[in-house]
């Protein structure tokens, strides 16, 4: 079995679910912190997010609000009734045998990701639910035991789920990377995965090249917390489905765990032991009843997204379509641009300018000001007090000079451009910028 | 007159005049408790030290002139609202070491109205029967007779007010459990709106259900705990943002004549000695000059059904934290009737199922609420028997499943509905068993149910008798 069988003969059936913690002050249904990363275990606990008897769940309003904005920003229907509802499992971090979730009548739904080749991921649902407490197994007076830590059980979790519309692991790598961006600009998440703060689960499987219905089982994959483990998974589970199916088999439908230190899939639960959650209306929870102003005030307040912000960009600044990506990958770099082009006029620096030595100098954009950048590059034009004439021929020369690092660089080893401006910065002796000198070296280059 | 026999009004009343102190009262009260408690178990937990601490500071306010509704009244509190620092069991084994650290909402009202806390009453186990005979620690038993049930679930609040061993009690209703051991005892019951009453910190029975409320020696001294009891509380996200109201004063003040809904089906099969007590108690309001007109309710038998499998479905989901990792004794020390009911409900619930219970046990809830918003065009309240039969023998809940559910089948309705009522003694039976009847009214106008009730009780005497112990 190799990856062309896989190709030819079968086609990845994908999708995804993705699990948010919103950045809330306090938890899902209490006044608790929900600050809960590092902090000591049990710290930020009361009778409610420890499921004591008696305690109730009171909704958290600015959660809400999150998900319906996260739904809006997906381009969701938002429903005008929704309610949370009690799903039911036993585990020792989940402390009142239930979680508190949505299942029939979720904030949103039925909305979509287009990623750069014109696909379009449709998102089937965005719910709100509350986190668990964490397990913690370790040893303790040389006995293993299992604590429970319920700093993060009612942590307020947004769940975004997908049709199993990807073809393959770089689509969701993608679709992943867009997601994370758009919460990011929501500014209702932090979203770090590292931090646990945005978990995956994707579900594989392979249908037949030839066939158009959707094969007879699912392989759903838990515990996933890095993107570069959600394509592993995946294209480890391909591999391993199709070699199954080649040998006249059918996968089992079950949930599998991803082992990070292997980098395999392993088997967890089988359909057979398939939970019945028993879900059922929260009766401690009255139902929500929008109106549709309440709906429009939300999507009011729904600030530019990448896509938008991204061609706006390119529109009012003619910057490149390279440049505008880069630029708006992060809301707070994109605003700190334009805020330099304004400051920027005034001094005759062109948006173009400003682009590049944001990008090519990475500059951290939380540690200076707008202000500020454009004093630097105007001061560094002025370094640039050196004739043009002489400029050209002082590069001119170390063109002619090195012919081996223009011959590199016609190769497609780009890097023997810097050859070229470390040779042509020591005759300048610092009278021209290394951006001024790279940028005319790559011209002639390119002229050549 | 024993100072432990007075309601609320009149130990207000001696308290501000300084012919006894709480101090008093309360020792009174704790002496009662002393000499019936062999003989009747109303309580799970006495708190004697903390009440007489509590006493104490309620004559230092008293003497400084603070008046706040319930300073210095020593109430007794069922076994499933939580106090801070005080076992609090549901009086099952489950629970038996549960020592909460915070208040319930309604504990924390009634320590802000300045009220005596002398202990935690019996109940059936998680208020799981009408009988207090399913508690874990023992039946209570009926101060009018001893060889016969208080009812339940709040059996215990119901005896610790008959028998005189609190003033008044802070009760618990699903289905009957205020009305009905209030009935059977011959006190005064009040359940509430759903909703009007917080039930943060209330160990959960059948949440969309649950209302807390008080269980009194007299109709004023309700209207006086609901005062206390009611409002929004921002710990529970069902109770209603409606302001509340100065219920004793509309129960005193309101005099307009009232027309009054009666169902036949409310009368069938029930025991013609109540009958025929509810019906004099009718003329009696008549009498007064209000109209009783026949109406017709869905038959309450409908109510049975629907009851028991939102109930069940509920309960089998709030039964769920107690998984034998906390509260140190595992789901094997849940009694027969939880176990009963877990796996009722867990069926109901199950997929493949729910639409056919629990989807449709919600159908005919809507039903019935649009049953009693119809009759409640034609008429102001609903009265009927409160139960079937008076106080059933000791032992009756055995072997029967479905034991409170037929004790329950008259306010069963009603609660699945939502709707307030008040259970008030109507008369006594052959063998001097109390007779009560009940008084239905629409969402939140529990002002009105007071009302009528009130009337009744000022032109009768029934429920100045007190059982001989």
């Amino acid at each position: 079995m190799n990856d062309d069988t896989l190709t030819t003969t079968y086609r990845p059936v994908i999708g995804l679910e993705v699990h948010v913690e919103l950045s809330t002050a306090s938890k899902m249904f209490c006044r608790c912190s929900s600050d809960y990363f590092g902090q000591d275990p049990n710290t930020h606990t009361c009778p409610v997010c420890l499921g004591l008897p008696g305690a109730l769940p009171v909704p958290n309003k600015k959660a809400i609000e999150g998900c319906i904005m996260i739904g809006l920003a997906l381009s969701c229907e938002i429903a005008l009734f929704s309610n949370f509802d009690r799903k039911h499992y036993f585990y020792p971090d989940l402390p009142k045998g239930y979680q508190i979730s949505q299942y029939q009548s979720p904030f949103a739904q039925k909305g979509f990701i287009m990623l750069s080749n014109n696909k379009k991921i449709r998102i089937r649902r965005v719910h709100m639910e509350e986190d668990t407490g964490k397990l913690l197994h370790q040893d303790l007076d040389s006995r293993a035991v299992s604590l429970i830590d319920f700093n993060r059980s009612g942590v307020p979790l947004v769940e975004i789920v997908t049709e199993p519309d990807f073809d393959d692991a770089e689509q969701v790598k993608e679709y992943l990377q867009k997601l994370q961006q758009i919460i990011r600009y929501l500014n209702v998440a932090t979203a770090n995965p590292d931090k646990g703060e945005m978990r995956f689960e994707p579900n594989i499987s392979l249908r037949k090249a030839n066939e158009k219905d959707l094969p007879n089982y699912k392989v759903e994959v838990k515990n996933i917390n890095s993107f570069s483990f959600v394509e592993r998974a995946i294209n480890y589970e391909l591999r391993r489905q199709s070699s199954i199916l080649e040998s006249g088999e059918t996968p089992t439908q079950e949930t599998r765990g991803w082992d990070e230190k292997r980098h395999i899939t392993v088997g967890q639960r089988s359909k057979e032991e398939a939970m019945d959650y028993r879900y059922f209306p929260e009766p401690d929870i009255p139902p929500f009843r929008w109106r549709t102003e309440e709906i429009d005030e939300f999507r009011r307040a729904i600030p530019e997204l990448p896509d938008e912000k991204k061609a706006r960009l390119i529109q009012n600044y003619h910057i490149t379509d390279y440049d505008a990506e880069l630029l708006t990958r992060e809301r707070r770099l994109a605003d700190f641009f334009e805020e330099a082009v304004k400051v920027g006029q005034g001094h005759g620096i062109d948006p173009k300018t400003i682009a590049n030595v944001l990008i090519n100098k990475k500059i951290d954009v939380e540690t200076t000001v707008p202000a500020e950048l454009i004093k630097d590059i105007v001061a560094s034009r002025k370094i640039e007090a050196i004739d043009e004439t002489e400029l050209q021929a002082i590069i001119q020369e170390a063109i002619t000079n090195n012919p081996k690092a223009v011959e590199d660089y016609k190769k497609g080893k780009t890097n023997a451009v810097m050859f070229l401006v470390g040779a042509s910065m020591r005759k300048l002796k610092g009278k021209a910028s290394a951006e001024r000198v790279k940028e005319l070296i790559l011209a002639y280059l390119d002229a050549i | 007159m024993q100072l432990y026999e007075l309601t609320i009004s009149e130990a207000r009343k001696g308290l501000e005049e300084k012919k006894f102190s709480s101090s008093e009262l309360t020792s009174a009260c704790l002496e009662r408790i002393k000499s019936v408690e062999p003989k009747l178990h109303a309580f799970v937990t006495l708190t004697e030290e903390q009440a007489l601490q509590q006493a104490q500071k309620a004559d230092f306010l008293l003497g400084s002139g603070e008046v706040r509704p319930l300073l210095g009244i020593p109430i007794s509190i069922k076994d499933n609202f939580c106090i801070n620092g005080i076992l609090t069991t549901a009086s099952s084994n489950v629970l038996r070491n549960f020592v909460p650290p915070y208040d319930a909402t309604v504990v924390r009202r009634v320590n802000e109205a300045g009220a005596v806390s002398l202990g935690k009453t019996n109940m059936d186990a998680f208020a799981h029967g009408s009988s207090t005979e399913t508690s874990d620690f023992g039946a209570s038993r009926n101060p009018w007779n001893i060889e016969r049930l208080p009812g339940g679930s709040s059996g215990g609040a119901a005896v610790s007010v008959a028998a005189d061993e609190a003033i008044a009690a802070v009760g618990s209703e699903t289905a009957g459990s205020i009305r009905q051991p209030a009935a059977w005892c011959g006190v005064v019951g009040l359940k509430p709106t759903y909703g009007r009453v917080s039930r943060y910190g209330v160990i959960a029975m059948a949440s969309s259900l649950d209302s807390p409320g008080p269980i009194t020696k007299s109709v004023e001294d309700a209207a006086l705990m609901l005062e206390v009891l009611a409002g929004h509380d921002p710990l529970d996200a069902t109770t209603s943002p409606l302001p509340t109201k100065p219920y004793r004063q509309l129960m005193k003040e309101k005099s307009e004549k009232v027309t009054i809904g009666i169902s036949d089906d409310y009368f069938d099969g029930v025991d013609p000695e109540i009958v025929s007590a509810v019906q004099n108690a009718l003329h009696e309001l008549e009498r007064l000059g209000h109209k009783v007109k026949k109406i017709n309710l869905f038959n309450p038998k409908y109510a049975i059904a629907v009851y028991t499998i939102l109930q069940r479905s509920e309960v089998s989901s709030n039964l769920a934290r107690y998984d034998g990792i906390r509260y140190g004794f595992g789901r094997d020390a849940f009694g027969e009737e939880a176990q009963r009911r877990i796996m009722l409900g867990t069926y109901s619930l199950s997929a493949g199922y729910y639409d056919a219970y629990y989807a449709k046990a919600e159908k005919v809830r809507t039903l019935i609420v649009e049953d009693f918003a119809k009759a409640f065009e034609e008429v102001d309240v609903v009265i009927g028997p409160t139960s079937p039969s008076t106080a059933l023998p000791l032992g009756s809940s055995k072997n029967h499943p479905m034991f409170g559910e037929i004790a329950d089948v008259l306010v069963e309705p009603s609660t699945i509905a939502g709707l307030p009522g008040i259970s008030i003694c109507c008369g006594f039976s052959k063998d001097l068993l109390p007779i009560s009847m009940q008084v239905i009214g629409p969402y939140f106008m529990e002002d009105l149910i007071l009302n009528v009730a009130y009337q009744y009780e000022q032109v009768t005497d029934w429920s100045n008798r007190k059982p001989n112990l």
